[in-house]
């Protein structure tokens, strides 16, 4: 269970990005996470809502696309979705392969932040 | 108000993956082969270890070690007594070592540098999750797995098993009296990580040992 350690890191580098947006209020938080990843995306969820708390991200929501393991399939010149992560066969050929072209990914995609006017700033 | 999107594109362990880099880096110029041995509590991470460094230092080959545990200094007490100068890291309740733990204890080791080494293992806590996202500029990883856990294990932690580069089947000694069924560990192993590289061992009897330490001595001259 490091989902806590993995949030906390999250809301580093996006109260470090707010820095270029003054005054920027974060709406959504939007994450890429590989079915190889190791981590979970209800633990990421309840354990956002603790490390955002007090911070600019507070009140935001996060977003967990999962992205399922791509193998690469050399016979077959393919790259093939796996829908479990119990064989790592091609599922044209079945044959077993270990070039992973997608799976471990971790990161922050984009942020979704709400900025005031210049009008209104002005006010 | 103006809802903006702000395209980020940043990985979320950056900070670690880049500082791993730095390690990977000062290993290869040390020439020293580095390996990270992650597994379960209890499989037997310590034992096959401190056979391992005890073989290594009778050959000849300049070894050291880093054993991560959540308390206490028992692990690294155990492993001193292999000769090799070995050294604790307390995580304090976190599940897995990460690259600064390891860049901060590498610093100042008294009497131990990464030029005057052949290899440096680190045994990491035993957590089979946790480890496999964080880094620490290892060349190998190993997971080890002890005939006692079942020869499902690599089917129920796949993305520790699939990160791995050499799989180690501990405690063969007592394989027989758990109805340890091997060929279906193997084929588990083999399904998760196909080609990868099995060692059978027991640090008790030694058995396995010698196929390991030729791997070790083939490995580190194939990177220097």
């Amino acid at each position: 269970m490091h989902e806590l350690s993995i949030v906390t890191s999250i809301v580093e580098s996006v109260t470090e990005t707010l820095e270029g947006y003054p005054g920027a209020r974060v709406k959504e938080v939007r994450l890429r996470v590989g079915a190889l990843a190791s981590v979970e995306r209800e633990s990421l969820e309840f354990c956002y809502g603790i490390a955002a708390e007090g911070t600019p991200l507070e009140g935001s929501r996060l977003v967990v696309q999962v992205l399922p393991v791509v193998l690469h399939c050399e016979p077959c010149g393919l790259d093939a979705e796996l829908d479990s992560l119990q064989s790592f066969r091609c599922p044209r050929c079945g044959k077993p392969s270990h070039d992973l072209r997608q799976g471990r990914e971790l990161e922050i995609d984009s942020l979704e932040i709400e900025e005031m006017d210049e009008v209104e700033e002005t006010r | 108000m103006t809802t903006r999107i702000v395209e980020l594109r940043r990985g979320i362990l950056k900070k670690n993956d880049e500082l791993a880099a730095g390690l990977r880096a000062s290993y290869a110029e040390a020439g020293v082969l580095v390996l990270n041995l992650v597994s379960s509590p209890g499989t037997g991470k310590t034992a096959f270890l401190e056979r391992t460094l005890r073989e290594l230092k009778a050959r000849g080959s300049r070894v050291a070690a880093l054993v991560g545990d959540l308390e206490t200094d028992n692990d690294a007490r155990r492993l001193a007594s292999s000769g090799a100068p070995v050294r604790q890291i307390n995580t304090h309740g976190i599940c897995h070592l990460d690259a600064e733990m390891i860049g901060k204890h590498l610093d100042g080791w008294e009497g131990v540098a990464l030029g005057g080494l052949d290899f440096l293992f680190i045994e990491n806590v035993g957590n089979l999750v946790c480890p496999s996202s964080y880094d620490l500029g290892e060349g190998i990883r190993v997971a080890l797995l002890s005939v006692t856990e079942g020869e499902d294990k690599p089917l129920k932690y796949p993305t520790l098993f699939n990160s791995a580069d050499a799989a180690v089947i501990t405690k063969m000694d007592i394989a027989e009296p758990c109805g340890f069924d091997r060929d279906e560990a193997l084929k588990n192993i083999n399904e998760i990580r196909p080609g990868i590289r099995i060692f059978e061992t027991s640090a008790k009897t030694g058995a396995g040992m010698e196929e390991w330490l030729g791997y070790l001595a083939e490995q580190r001259a194939g990177r220097s």
